[in-house]
């Protein structure tokens, strides 16, 4: 059971109000009649699945409605951030390998 | 003062904590028993010289108590008098007794004193070796059934009652800045500390009272008995508001960002069913900013031969009972220890008036406080020593001893027999850091204890006490104290005053690691050492897994089952792990831990249902004409948590002569539906068209204001997800309508693109679904009944298909839309809901004479058929998209902006010449009606398997028509219009058909257009 | 009770719609409650208990979903008599406002809930389509809402069994607003005393928050007031 801080109603509230929608900072294509179907199959199907820092789409369902980020760390379950639909994380995890 | 101790030949004349002007009956496997107020159950049936309180899983031998507290593995027990309150699985050890009290073993098959499953023991147990779950029973398969059985009734696991508990179980949230698991030294002293600074506390303690280790030692407090102490903590305790102190309450999960989950026995500690209002048990779900956890320790046993007889204990265990129950559970007692802790118990024993045979220390040269007062006592001490073997049949009646080297695992000297009944061992202490393990901490090995504590967390938790590995008095109630501190300083609270309390001054000696002793046969050949007693492991199983090639200690665990189910390896886990990593020549932390998980204990269903049982399972949801249905006799069907009218059978009607009856009368005259819960969206602003093109599969630039239009809505995917009619209200303004199922979906999906994608179009949705109260009145006299209501002119002239108007309905400002579902002249009625069951009366008051019938979902669902209209999730999977459904109509591909689907259901798969397409099927049969589901095939002779075409998702008996409807998926069906199509069912018969068009009845759609 | 202005349509504007709604006084509403018949419990029930239970019914409420400029802000109090609460979780109530007694919740950034006399709604939605410049947009759901005031010694102890929020008053004070889980079904809790709330339900789970409430009140005794 997480507890999470909603940046619109500004305070802690339990998981139950929240319902997770998938991996953060999947943007629709622009010119979605240009993509090729790979690139649509891409956009539509193929997600991450880090261990470690993953930033996830929640929404304060049962609260204020509002759609918004959160960077978790998915072995600890710590919530690192979280930050509004347009805004950037900035926690990412170290891309070099 | 009644003293009725005739019968409890093991209770002591005075001591304890029990109250013996109190006295309790309570019945055990069928007889009565004495026990007094205070007592738990088992410190009763040990009062009263119970041994045995169980058969083991395996091997079917008797087992007594061996624990006092949450750890005990034997004493299992089914409570409850009466069938509706069986409780399964209650610890003997924590279960308080109260009047009338009514408990009987559970895995004594078929009793625990001469138990016929024994002969599996008496052969030796060669039968059940570990892994025999994988070895035994996988084969052959067909087997399974009966060995489950077999295995069930010998597992002995309690059951469930047959009948319903008419108690109360609910949940409770509860939030605090300190959240202290543990009321002992450690945890009194940070709930003190931390409310006294002003914190919200909660402190919860599995136990009936306060206190932990202190209530069943003799030590001082401030020179005082320690039980004072206690008394004063508590009672400044309970004077802060904002202290929450539960007894009786068991935390048994701890889970991501401090949420814990806390089992409070409310009523059924003291009665069999809650006084009547009372709830039984409760359910705390903790929110805590800290936590800290004050879980104390469990003693671990020794492991020896026959270590399982009854009369085998733990050296604390001895202990409490002597001196919080006023119980001494034998005569002679021989206490084996590798520490100098355990000899409090035979000084316990010893001055309570027993014989002390001997205490085994395996240490060579003990010294300090405990050791030396037992030497004052003239207590005979041999140093260097175990126990190897204890002896007895039903209890145990001797013991054997031998000599052991320096590091205890060899016998150097011949061995001697004692007689005793009760053997009390202690191989030091096993910090209880379950719940520590629950958030994921991988525990961690520390020498100095021969234990394991809890490892780094991400949690905000502290530790204090003996779940630390710290056991002396002072240290744990410092421990306590900078806990509290530490929690208050992170709070931003300030340190209160307070004093620690003084303590005994004791001394203790080095412990030494010993977890097994060893036998002078092999330990494959000795007489069985238990290593975990409910899962009836031993020390040669342990050792067979190792040979057989298991190297990781989880894997060794799943081999043998060690620490499994509601044991959670409370006693045997280290003794395991130690007993695994000599087999493998590593050290314990090499070969690692086990973790816990949650729950600790057996939690009750009751509890983790709560409320949400029976009336209050799940919400119902109501139209305002609700009332109305079932006053005329309506049967309901659930349409997501609505309850929607399905049909309103009259006197003696079958429900295919009321679907008949409801759907000749609307089509002949007028019919009348509440589809209230039909979903409304109400959707304003300047770039609301805009939304719509891009939600919606057709278009929406041109729809005038007054008008309404059908649309599908798709998901990038392409494939139907819902659909509806969506009006113009305004230019900038609109009134979506959606599936009763979809309604919040629908929502969430314009909310998800219009936060996430498309924040500069300037719309706004809100959910009007309740609001309206929506009734449809549909045939050809709907227009005359409407005319008699309002005063506007709802002529064909006036108001066509599909226009919607406001007006006046029965008094009630409406908005009329005129659509149909039914492909007959409709209107549906929309006003505020507070006025909707006046105007729907009304609308009956004044539709008698046109036999205005009402009709609920199934006749809705015959009358759409009959117009070949689609059910969006009924006639839709997810798996079709708007042409697969032959409504290339709905589809403007032409639309600038690339609308959600329109990608999608141009995929290379999505427009294949095969796919599966709706079409109608007409059965040759007129009178058949085939069965949703059922597969259609081309050729009913083809060799098996033969290849499905697809299934039927509609199909009816159409009174209108009389003859069967139906709707399906045939594969290339569009462009097989006329060619046949078999149904081969499960009973033999194959139902033929004839591929067609959906639409059955009116297709020019005459009959609405009047 | 009736609405402002006598005809159907008040607003035709070519914009926005807003129709009237409540018909003439003589034809009585029904609250989701109305089959609960709380008069009679009232009058026939216990008198004396923990929890007290009175449905506010047939009351206005109105939807209000805008991010509001400083000018649209300045219209908005002109128009309610109260300024908007732009505070998250905050709320305001005035009986001074030529609407009557006003109280505003807000919701989210861009929602607020405006709870009147049932007769004010109608007026108060066209006086922001006739006035309110910009984008917003205001929706009547009076009909598609009810109230429950909750109180007593027990309120707090009841309503820990129905939502996961934190009530403590150090963390819930009085005036706080906020929208959440009520069992199994949602609501939007607000603090009118120390031991008093405010439920704002849907209508369709009136009767099984009522049941539910009935159900967690039973160990304080509930009294339900007319």
């Amino acid at each position: 059971m997480f507890h999470i801080y909603c940046p619109h109603c500004c305070e802690y509230r339990e998981e139950e109000e929240f319902h997770a929608s998938g991996q953060a900072h999947i943007s629709r294509p622009l010119d979605p009649d240009a993509c090729t179907d790979k690139e649509w199959g891409e956009f539509m199907y193929f997600r991450a699945n880090p261990r470690g820092i993953h930033h996830e789409l929640w929404v304060h369902g049962a609260g204020c409605r509002k759609y918004f980020n959160i960077t978790r760390h998915t072995q600890t379950y710590e919530i690192l951030e979280v930050y509004k639909v347009g805004e950037k994380p900035s926690i990412v995890a170290n891309e070099a390998k | 003062m009644t003293q009725d101790l005739s019968k409890q030949s093991n209770r002591l004349q005075d001591g304890g904590r029990i109250d013996r002007s109190k006295p309790l009956t309570f019945t055990y496997n069928g007889k009565q028993y004495k026990g007094f107020e205070g007592d738990t159950l088992a410190s009763a049936l040990l009062a009263n010289g119970v041994d045995i309180v169980g058969r083991s899983f395996k091997y079917s031998r008797p087992r007594g108590i061996v624990a006092a507290g949450a750890e005990e593995p034997n004493a299992i027990m089914q409570v409850g008098s009466t069938e509706a309150t069986q409780i399964p699985n209650v610890r003997a050890t924590q279960q308080s007794l109260y009047n009338g009290l009514v408990a009987s073993t559970t895995n004594g098959w078929p009793n625990v004193d001469t138990d016929l499953m024994s002969w599996v023991g008496k052969v030796g147990g060669k039968m059940m070796p570990p892994g025999f779950y994988y070895k035994t029973f996988m084969y052959p398969k067909s087997m399974w059934e009966t060995y489950e059985s077999y295995i069930r009734k010998a597992a002995g696991l309690g059951r469930a009652p047959k009948e319903s508990d008419p108690d109360i179980y609910d949940k409770m949230n509860q939030h605090c800045d300190v959240m202290i698991v543990g009321a002992g030294p450690a945890g009194l002293m940070a709930g003190l500390t931390a409310a006294r600074a002003g914190a919200r506390v909660i402190i919860a303690d599995e136990q009936n009272e306060f206190g932990g280790s202190l209530l069943s030692s003799t030590e001082t407090l401030n020179s005082k008995p320690a039980a004072e102490w206690i008394a004063e903590v508590v009672e400044e305790l309970s004077g802060f508001d904002d202290v929450l102190m539960l007894p009786n309450s068991q935390v048994n999960g701890y889970h991501d960002h401090n949420f814990l989950t806390i089992q409070q026995h409310c009523t059924d500690q003291f009665a069999d069913r809650a006084p009547n209002g009372q709830i039984a048990q409760r359910l705390h779900r903790v929110r805590a900013k800290w936590v800290i956890l004050a879980t104390g320790a469990h003693e671990r046993p020794l492991v020896y031969g026959n270590n399982d007889l009854p009369g085998c204990m733990v050296a604390n265990a001895v202990s409490t009972y002597l001196n919080r129950y006023g119980v001494a559970p034998g005569k002679d007692l021989v206490l084996m220890t590798s520490n100098d802790n355990a000899y409090r118990t035979a000084l316990d024993w010893h001055d309570a008036g027993r014989n002390v045979v001997a205490i085994v220390d395996s240490r060579k040269n003990p010294q300090g406080t405990f050791v030396e007062a037992a030497r004052e006592r003239g207590i005979s001490i041999l140093v260097g020593s175990g126990v190897i073997e204890a002896h007895g049949s039903k209890r145990v009646s001797s013991v054997s001893i031998a000599p052991l080297n320096e590091t205890g695992d060899v016998i150097v000297g011949s061995v001697v027999k004692m007689a005793a009944d009760t053997l009390a061992t202690s191989g030091g202490w096993s910090p209880v850091i379950h719940l520590s393990c629950h958030t994921g901490a991988r525990p961690v090995w520390n020498d100095d204890i021969l234990g394991f504590t809890p490892g780094a967390t991400a949690q905000k938790q502290l530790t204090a006490g003996a779940i630390n590995g710290t056991f002396s008095t002072v240290q744990v109630l410092e421990e306590g104290l900078s806990a509290a501190c530490d929690a208050l300083a992170h709070l931003g609270l300030d340190k209160p005053d307070a004093a620690l309390p003084e303590a005994d001054d004791i001394e203790e000696g080095k412990a030494m690691a010993l977890f097994h002793i060893p036998h002078t046969k092999p330990t494959s050949k000795a007489p069985k050492q238990f290593v975990d007693y409910q899962n009836d492991v031993t020390a040669a199983g342990i050792e067979l897994a190792c040979r057989e090639g298991f190297e990781s200690i989880e894997h060794v665990k799943r081999y043998t089952a060690m620490g499994f189910g509601t044991d959670q390896g409370k006693l045997g886990n280290i003794n395991g792990m130690a007993i695994a990593a000599k087999m493998l020549k590593q050290t314990i932390p090499e070969t690692g831990t086990t973790i816990f998980r949650p729950n600790y204990t057996p939690v009750t269903f009751g509890a983790i249902a709560g409320r949400d049982c029976g009336e209050l399972f799940d919400p119902k949801r109501y139209t305002a004409m609700h009332a109305w249905h079932v006053e005329h006799g309506a049967k309901f069907e659930d349409v997501g948590q609505w309850k929607r009218a399905w049909y309103y059978p009259q006197s003696n009607e079958s429900m295919q002569d009321a679907l008949n009856r409801e759907c000749l009368a609307t089509r002949e005259s007028v019919g009348i539906l509440d589809a209230s819960t039909l979903g409304k969206i109400d959707i304003q602003g300047k770039d609301a068209r805009e939304f719509l093109g891009r939600v919606y599969s057709n278009a929406w630039a041109k729809l005038p204001v007054g008008k309404c239009r059908y649309g599908l809505m798709c998901g990038e995917d392409g494939m139907v997800f819902d659909d509806g009619v969506t009006s113009c209200l305004a230019e900038n303004h609109f009134l979506m309508t959606t599936t009763t199922g979809g309604a919040a979906h629908v929502l969430s999906w314009l909310e998800i693109y219009h936060q996430t994608e498309w924040p500069e179009l300037e719309v706004y949705f809100t959910s009007v679904t309740d609001h309206w109260s929506t009734m449809t009145i549909s045939g050809p006299n709907s227009r005359k009944l409407l005319e008699k209501l309002t005063d506007y002119d709802v002529s064909k002239e006036s108001m066509a298909f599909m226009d919607w108007k406001p007006m006046t309905v029965a008094g009630v400002p409406a908005r009329v839309f005129r659509i149909s579902f039914t492909g007959e002249l409709s209107f549906e009625i929309n006003v505020q809901a507070n006025y909707g069951l006046h105007v729907w009366k009304e609308l009956f008051e004044k539709g008698a004479e046109f036999n205005l019938t009402p009709y609920g979902t199934e006749t809705m669902h015959i009358l759409r058929a009959e117009k070949g209209f689609i059910i969006a999730g009924q006639d839709t999977d997810g798996s079709v998209h708007p042409f697969d459904l032959g409504m290339s109509w709905a589809v403007a591909m032409k639309k600038p902006f690339s609308f959600i689907g329109k990608r999608g259901m141009q995929r290379e798969d999505c427009v294949r010449a095969d796919r599966k397409q709706l079409v109608g099927l007409k059965t040759i049969d007129p009178n058949v009606v085939l069965p949703e589901g059922a597969q259609g095939v081309l050729d009913p002779k083809a060799p098996i398997p033969v290849p499905m075409v697809g299934h039927v998702t509609s199909s009816y008996w159409s009174a209108n028509l009389k003859r069967s409807v139906a709707m399906g998926f045939v594969k290339g069906g569009l462009d097989k219009m006329g060619e046949k199509i078999f149904y081969p069912l499960a009973d033999g018969r194959v139902i033929e058909a004839e591929i067609c068009s959906a639409v059955f009845l009116d297709p020019k759609g005459e009959r609405q257009n009047v | 009770m009736s609405d402002v202005t006598s005809d159907v349509t008040v607003v035709a504007r070519d914009t926005k719609l807003v129709t009237k709604q409540l018909p003439a006084a003589d034809i009585m509403g029904e609250s989701p409650l109305h089959h609960a018949d709380l008069a009679s419990i009232a009058e026939h029930g216990p008198k004396e208990g923990g929890v007290h239970f009175h449905e506010r019914k047939l009351m206005g409420l109105l939807t209000l979903r805008c991010l509001p400029s400083l000018e649209q802000q300045e219209m908005i109090k002109s128009l309610l008599g109260v300024a908007l609460p732009m505070q998250p979780l905050t709320s305001v109530t005035t009986n001074e406002s030529s609407m009557g007694n006003v109280s505003v919740r807000w919701v989210s950034p861009d929602e607020w809930l405006i709870i009147v006399e049932a007769d004010k709604a109608c007026g108060i939605e066209s006086h922001f389509h006739d006035k309110l410049m910009g984008h917003f947009s205001l929706v009547n759901i009076s009909g598609g809402t009810t109230i429950f005031d909750v109180s007593g010694d027990d309120v707090v102890e009841m309503l820990k069994k129905s939502t996961p929020v934190d009530l403590h008053a150090s963390e819930f004070p009085v005036g706080k607003v906020v929208s959440t889980v009520f069992a199994k079904s949602g609501a939007m809790i607000c603090r009118l005393a120390d031991d008093k709330f405010e439920l704002v339900v849907r209508r369709s789970f009136a009767d099984y928050l009522w049941l539910w409430i009935q159900d967690a009140s039973r160990e304080y005794g509930l009294v339900v007031k007319a």
